[in-house]
């Protein structure tokens, strides 16, 4: 799905490892067709994230920060949080958030960041 | 897969086998293991940790044992008035050559993160393995209601 300059994606269901190596192929490819300039990739639908699913994770994350797009991981559950930091992944250098909301919120606010230091002439 | 049902001899009041030799059996033990998890009154956190470490065991042996081939056997488990989930994995693979540096965290002879065996271990409330040379692994885990 489409949102102006930002793509969210939506992961649902029990995924496979194949299932998911193809995620971070089509959601790259996306990325790179539709220019976006920011990314939220929303894993609320998922109940269980091993170290497989979170590797890939991260590194779909870095994937598209070298094509220049923030990615976000929003929706991460509770459970899942705790599941992933007892397992010892490493998801320091990556933006989560709670949902797409405060997900967009953040993108937004490392777009100003980022800009703020060049573009002293845009207004608010 | 293959349902028994009270098998006094390890302690399995009921189990259900599901044999590993492709992606979708991943699928199958995660399933599997979350409906004993039910049955046994476990809460979300805790079946949400015992899922995802069987699916980080049933991975290793997709990418490590012979062929990818091995069994799961998936069933309830009780210790007096306790109940919980009980999962045995059995592979006839290399086996683990040093046990001690396989559970370290961050070693992996795959390319991989080096989580599977040290991250299940610290997910569930029991983990044992055993591994010979030549003569595969066996990591028996389980996971009680609180």
């Amino acid at each position: 799905m489409r949102m102006g300059h930002d793509l969210l994606v939506t992961l649902q269901g029990d995924l496979d490892d194949v299932r998911v190596e193809s995620v971070e192929r089509l959601v790259t490819s996306e990325v790179a067709r539709t220019h976006a300039r920011g990314a939220l990739i929303d894993v609320s639908g998922l109940d269980v994230v091993d170290s497989f699913v979170a590797q890939i994770l991260v590194r779909l994350v870095r994937m598209v920060g070298l094509l220049g797009t923030d990615m976000a991981i929003v929706g991460i559950r509770p459970a899942v949080a705790i599941t992933l930091v007892e397992l010892g992944v490493n998801m320091q250098d990556v933006t989560t958030a709670l949902d797409a909301q405060q997900g967009m919120a953040r993108l937004r606010r490392m777009r100003a960041d980022s800009t703020a230091g060049i573009d002293h002439d845009h207004h608010y | 897969m293959i349902t028994t049902t009270e098998d006094p001899a390890t302690d399995l009041l009921a189990a259900t086998i599901v044999v590993i030799g492709g992606e979708a059996d991943l699928l199958r033990v995660r399933s599997t293991v979350r409906a004993y998890a039910g049955q046994a009154g476990l809460g979300l956190t805790a079946t949400t940790r015992v899922v995802t470490a069987c699916s980080e065991l049933a991975r290793n042996i997709l990418r490590y044992a012979t062929g990818g081939q091995g069994v799961a056997t998936i069933g309830e488990a009780a210790a007096g008035h306790s109940r919980g989930v009980q999962v045995v994995f059995t592979d006839g693979g290399p086996g683990i050559a040093d046990l001690d540096l396989a559970l370290r965290s961050g070693f992996s002879t795959a390319g991989g993160l080096g989580l599977g065996l040290p991250g299940s271990r610290r997910l569930v409330d029991e983990f044992a393995i055993d591994s010979a040379p030549e003569g595969g692994t066996r990591v028996a885990i389980c996971q009680w209601r609180r």
